[in-house]
């Protein structure tokens, strides 16, 4: 056995372990943090697999803006503890329960176990017509050119993420800002870390969505660099969420979507059909809808958690 | 030239690799939270500059090494600065197991 199967064997040993331990976390909090640990283990796992992109993808949005959401949600559901504790489910709920979730984790087995083997696979046509998008990363060109329709709508699900978010508004606040305001006298380690990591990080997210045509890398991977900056600045008290009704947000957070669904309606008449792109056009067109989607990104990531308006606007 | 770049590389990375044992040894042995993470800074700061260090002679181009260097110096700003807010939480609460 050589060194890096021994490594490989290690690794899975311990993304196995640290899953079973977040399920039997107590704590919440504790749970959360064990979760991130995965996440970063999970992505490192796919470097080992040598997809990068899915690398990024699982370090940025699985381990680290989920990772803020979990939190957020834990320290507020520690306010809810006492009510939870109240409400404890009766012996034959969670006998049923238990029953269920070793029925669904059977059937997932059951799926991944049943594969064909070797596994039914595009990857030969998808490289075989690369040179036609003009992309060098064949991922990319699955995401944005030969499946753009469910990339659209996953950046849908997004809009509809924050619709759901702001609809947990009381009418009070509505039309306000979500988040803590601004503060004249920032916490001075957070606001340190977010003065000089923030001028950084929003220029490798630039750099990662630009280099995601040719290389590991794209929208969604810059455009939660992008976000996680925000959310610094946010937690730092330098800057605030903007109020909910602000037009540029709003516009921000359907321009991704909305510039993609454009673009696959006007292939209908300039190229062969919805969401066809023009020979010879197709790399410029998938850049501009990549740069729209980063944006929506960027704004709808700290915006979710930002969560519900929690100020009345100002008349 | 060659054996003297690859000595250099094996020294650096194995130091390297001894600070990042050394500093979880220190989690878990360690009785309190901020000596705890006294041991874990040192693993960041020096383990992973000295696996940096190690790699160096080893980049294909110089861009490449600005890389590695900037990781070093991200990692440094954010285990800086997460030190700094676990230290102060722990002085506001006080020490909690």
């Amino acid at each position: 056995m050589s060194v890096l199967q021994a490594l490989d064997i290690g690794l899975a040993a311990l993304v196995l372990a640290l899953a079973v331990w977040t399920i039997f976390a107590r704590e919440v909090f504790a749970a959360v943090v064990g979760y991130v640990a995965y996440g970063l283990l999970l992505s490192i796992v796919w470097v080992r697999l040598f997809a990068v992109d899915v690398a990024l993808t699982e370090a940025a949005i699985g381990s680290g803006v989920t990772g803020v959401l979990l939190i957020g949600a834990a320290a507020r559901l520690r306010e809810a503890r006492e009510a939870e504790a109240a409400e404890h489910p009766s012996e034959p709920q969670r006998f049923w329960a238990m029953v269920l979730c070793a029925l669904v984790t059977l059937a997932l087995a059951a799926v991944v176990l049943l594969l064909p083997d070797p596994a039914p696979t595009l990857a030969p046509q998808a490289s075989q017509h690369l040179a036609e998008t003009g992309l060098g990363n064949p991922v990319t060109a699955v995401l944005i050119a030969y499946r753009a329709f469910d990339t659209m709508l996953e950046k849908v699900v997004l809009v509809l993420a924050i619709v759901g978010v702001w609809s947990l508004a009381p009418d009070r606040f509505w039309g306000g800002a979500p988040g803590e305001p601004r503060a004249v006298h920032p916490e001075p380690t957070l606001a340190f870390l977010a003065q000089i990591l923030a001028p950084l990080g929003i220029l490798v997210g630039i750099h990662i969505f630009w280099a995601g045509a040719d290389g590991p890398g794209g929208a969604f991977q810059g455009g939660a660099i992008l976000a996680a900056m925000w959310m610094i600045v946010m937690m730092a008290k330098l800057g605030e969420a903007p109020p909910v009704r602000a037009l540029w947000l709003r516009l921000a957070l359907v321009a991704g979507p909305a510039v993609f669904l454009a673009a696959g309606v006007a292939g209908i008449g300039v190229a062969s059909g919805f969401f066809a792109y023009p020979a010879g056009f197709a790399k410029p067109l998938i850049l501009f809808i990549e740069a729209f989607m980063t944006l929506t990104i960027a704004v709808t990531l700290p915006m979710l958690v930002a969560g519900p308006p929690r100020r009345a606007p100002r008349r | 030239m060659n054996l003297v770049l690859d000595v250099f590389s094996i020294l650096a990375i194995g130091s390297g690799a001894f600070f990042f044992f050394a500093g979880t040894v220190g989690l878990l042995r360690f009785p309190d939270a901020l000596t705890r993470l006294h041991a874990l800074t040192k693993a960041d700061n020096l383990g992973l500059g000295l696996v940096v260090l190690g790699l160096l002679p080893r980049v294909e181009n110089l861009l490449a090494a600005f890389k590695l260097v900037a990781i070093w110096a991200l990692v440094q700003l954010a285990g800086a600065t997460v030190a700094q807010l676990i230290g102060r939480a722990v002085r506001r609460k006080g020490p909690a197991a």
